[in-house]
């Protein structure tokens, strides 16, 4: 059985404070990395393995080494944790029940790319995290993690809680950066990339709380332990959210790469009573579904990848039979259309075509031509904007004509559901 | 006006950024804190302290839909409808706190104590159907538990 490694804390009593962190060895990889060279400590992070666990499964060292080495800019660290991706809720547990290895994981970081600042992007929904965030750094200032000439060192490093208020766009790393900045939340255009050109135009790192919160175990452990979890190309404990029609829903610390099958019957329990599995989302909403012949996959970036779906976040939605698709597609469309920021026009005016003809087959009054109309708007949405948003939908929404195209032509040639005849 | 309180909140808030203008979400949340919600003249406030046009406040508070453009009531019951709610029948939950007010979604009651919305996914899959009342959430909800924390807040 796998040992939690990310999660070993949560079940402690006071697992937020300080105490109870520093007694299950919290703080010992700041005092380890401190005497390290940032760029041994940038190797040693490479040579991991470890990849963004925020969604895009980028090389968190190779991140961190195209900060520029130039000592006298200024650099930030910020972390995303503006967990909105809907399934999602792994990061949240970090947040509240053992926010001290996020900070620990920040400052390392912060160590490692020169960074004397960094702030915590935190979801406006999140209050409770906020406040335990803010707790937590109050505590390490008290003990000089955070400060001035950290623990002895020359290295100084100051961090604060940002709270959004409510947009999923700035879970993208460039419209987060200008939220922090005090302006709508607008996705930018890359190149430049923030780590040359970020917050307030500054050399910027973005790294997810999960990702931050494996950095201390990897300088305790080492590399190669990291590196030994889960399949080489992608290693390391992950966390992952189930919900849905299981019998035990939660959260899930599992090596990387364990089968979706294993995940929803062994450790999730399998279907509730009288409920059979009809389709799993495997990475948050973005991510394409996937059905029953799938389930063998493992639970890994590349592997998902080759399944034309993508991990994402980790969070595993399981609907059962009597969850109509279209209705399912609708809610998901609905929240893409409602948070599309506005700025690029084939995801604004997209969507919201998208939106109203999908609601037009759900509600009976599809026509004759719709299910091709929808498919044309994702050729003219795909590819065609600033950041990743209006892709998802395109995604999420072929996963669904790929699956069940049927479906939708029930609805829009019977002018009723498939699945609940009546409605 | 402001209360001396929160203009030093707001004071305390412009140490911890480079600029001015990063300084305009947190202080949105301090007026909409005095307030009970964002007003024009809560946000003149904000842009006179920290020193920027009060346009660079009012685009920013219409962007985030956390900011209350106008009046909600005491308890602000926000019902999550996305999709993993969705499976566990957050609608249900939401006909249930509709019945119960005598509101419909949007609505507030006529005492100003209840305002209904529903949300996206506030994060909280693994024990859906939830909910959110004010800074609160509500986890893993059924009939009964609904009933239950209404009538607390009563």
């Amino acid at each position: 059985m796998f040992e939690p490694v990310i999660l070993k804390n949560i079940n402690i009593p006071d697992s937020f404070k300080l105490s109870a962190y520093i007694n299950s060895g919290g703080y010992q990889a700041l005092k380890k990395a401190l005497e390290m060279t940032p760029d041994a400590l940038i190797q040693m992070v490479k040579d991991s393995g470890l990849r963004g666990r925020g969604g895009a499964g980028f090389s968190t060292g190779l991140k961190w080494s195209f900060i520029p080495k130039d000592a006298t800019l200024q650099k930030y660290l910020c972390c995303n944790a503006d967990e909105g991706e809907p399934g999602t809720f792994k990061d949240r547990a970090i947040i509240e029940y053992d926010p001290h290895q996020l900070v620990e994981g920040m400052i390392i970081a912060s160590y490692a790319i020169g960074a004397d600042t960094s702030y915590i992007y935190i979801r406006g929904e999140f209050a409770f995290g906020a406040d335990r965030l803010e707790a937590a750094i109050k505590e390490a200032y008290q003990k000089n993690y955070l400060g001035k000439n950290i623990l002895g060192t020359k290295f100084n490093h100051d961090m604060y809680v940002h709270r959004g208020a409510g947009a999923y766009i700035c879970g993208e790393e460039t419209a987060l950066l200008e939220s922090i900045e005090g302006r709508r939340a607008l996705p930018r255009i890359k190149p430049p990339f923030p780590a040359h050109v970020g917050l307030f135009g500054k050399p910027t790192v973005i790294n997810n709380v999960e990702t931050l919160a494996c950095i201390p175990h990897i300088i305790n452990k080492g590399a190669s332990w990291f590196a030994s979890i889960g399949p080489a190309k992608s290693p390391g404990p992950k966390l992952f959210g189930i919900s849905g029609s299981v019998n035990k829903p939660g959260l899930y610390e599992l090596p990387m790469g364990t089968p979706l099958r294993e995940i929803i019957y062994t450790h999730a329990g399998g279907m509730k009573p009288g409920k059979k599995l009809k389709a799993v989302v495997p990475g948050g909403v973005s991510a394409p579904m996937l059905t029953e012949k799938d389930l063998d996959t493992p639970m890994d970036f590349d592997s998902l990848a080759a399944k034309g779906t993508m991990l994402g976040s980790g969070a595993v939605v399981v609907i059962d039979d009597s969850m109509c698709i279209v209705k399912a597609a609708l809610i998901t469309h609905e929240f893409f259309h409602h948070e599309s920021c506005g700025k690029c026009t084939p995801c604004r005016e997209g969507l919201d075509w998208i939106v109203k003809v999908m609601r037009r087959i759900e509600h009976g009054q599809g026509k004759e031509g719709d299910i091709e109309l929808l498919q044309k708007l994702c050729v003219d949405i795909f590819g065609r904007t600033f950041c990743p948003l209006g892709d998802g939908a395109v995604m999420a929404l072929r996963g669904a004509f790929n699956n069940f195209r049927e479906e939708f032509e029930y609805h829009i040639k019977n002018k009723r559901c498939m699945v609940n005849g009546n409605r | 006006m402001l209360s001396e309180a929160a203009v030093n909140e707001i004071k305390d808030i412009r140490k911890r950024y480079a600029t001015a203008r990063s300084c305009i979400m947190p202080c949105l949340y301090v007026v909409q804190k005095e307030y009970g919600y964002i007003t024009e003249d809560g946000m003149r406030e904000i842009a006179k302290i920290l020193g920027v046009k009060p346009v660079l406040v009012f685009e920013v508070s219409t962007f985030y839909t956390m900011y209350n453009k106008k009046p909600v009531g005491r308890y602000h019951v926000q019902v999550c409808t996305n999709i993993s709610c969705s499976i566990m029948d957050g609608e249900h939950i939401v006909d249930v706190i509709s019945r119960k007010l005598g509101v419909k979604v949007k609505e507030t009651t006529p005492d100003k104590k209840f305002t209904l919305s529903t949300v996206e996914c506030l994060g909280s899959c693994g024990t859906a159907p939830m909910m959110q009342i004010n800074d609160k959430y509500y986890e893993n909800l059924n009939d009964t538990k609904v009933e239950e924390i209404l009538n607390s807040l009563r």
